[in-house]
């Protein structure tokens, strides 16, 4: 920035509106959404007959579980279990 | 680690933070930088909303997964808008791709990132003034929010926020004459 008349910086605020909350939280979230995920994962591989079901129908399976169905979540947790 | 509350952090020491599993500062620095990739996506890119939502998304979830390759965490914003300009392009290209349209070059304009990179340091600074300026300004300006509106939020009379604003707008400019003197106001050369 060189020069900082008030007009400017005021058009510069109005440049910046906010990203819409939701997906603000939906990114913030991340961590947890990926701590399930491993969590999952981990529970397919030690249990063959969970991954039965989940490899059967992913989003049944997960909700019989009381997982929440996230679709990021569901899209990775295909991924891994397809490569795995 | 350092007490700083998360939002009070600089970028660097955010991102230190979330490399250590801090989730409070991985929040913060998705609230941090969620505008700036917004923009790009919507004002550079002109992205439709799904798309920008699409592109939002699988930049904060790479920036996470990958926060261990950035070489220098204070350079966390032009490495967020190299990424969030990449994923952009690729699907303005896949788009066209599935339309069976000839592959354009993005039409983008350099000089809106420069804006938005300019922005983004007005935006920031806003976290240092004192008193409620910070929160005025964004609420009247970024937020498109009411004198009443913001008012009734901050528990001041309506009548007061328009001189709260030029107040603060005055704060807003000192702020970063102080931190950088125009060379207007120091002399020629």
């Amino acid at each position: 920035m060189t020069h900082y008349d008030e007009d400017r910086l005021a058009a510069l605020l109005r440049v910046l509106p906010p990203a819409p909350r939701g997906w603000v939280t939906a990114a913030q979230e991340l961590p947890l959404a990926r701590r399930g995920l491993d969590e999952i994962v981990a529970r397919a591989e030690a249990d063959a007959e969970f991954r039965a079901r989940l490899v059967a129908d992913l989003e049944a399976a997960l909700e019989a579980e009381g997982y929440e169905r996230d679709p990021a979540v569901l899209e990775a947790l295909r991924q891994r279990l397809a490569g795995g | 680690m350092e007490d700083v509350p998360a939002e009070s952090a600089t970028a660097a020491e955010l991102v230190a933070r979330c490399r250590a599993g801090d989730q409070d500062a991985w929040r913060a620095l998705v609230e941090r930088f969620s505008r700036y990739v917004f923009a790009i996506a919507v004002q550079g890119f002109r992205l439709p909303e799904h798309a920008a939502e699409d592109v939002f998304q699988e930049v904060f979830a790479r920036t996470y997964e990958h926060l261990d390759r950035l070489r220098d965490d204070a350079a966390i914003q032009p490495w967020l808008a190299q990424l969030t300009r990449r994923l952009c392009i690729d699907h303005l290209r896949a788009s066209s791709r599935e339309q069976l349209e000839e592959e354009p070059e993005p039409d983008v304009a350099e000089d809106t990132f420069e804006r938005l990179d300019d922005a983004l340091a007005v935006h920031e600074a806003l976290a240092e003034l004192p008193e409620q300026c910070g929160e005025i300004l964004d609420r009247f300006f970024a937020r498109d929010e009411s004198y009443r509106t913001i008012g009734e939020l901050l528990g001041l009379p309506a009548g007061t926020i328009a001189s709260r604003i030029s107040r603060c707008l005055a704060k807003l400019r000192e702020h970063f004459e102080g931190r950088n003197p125009s060379p207007n106001a120091s002399g020629d050369r």
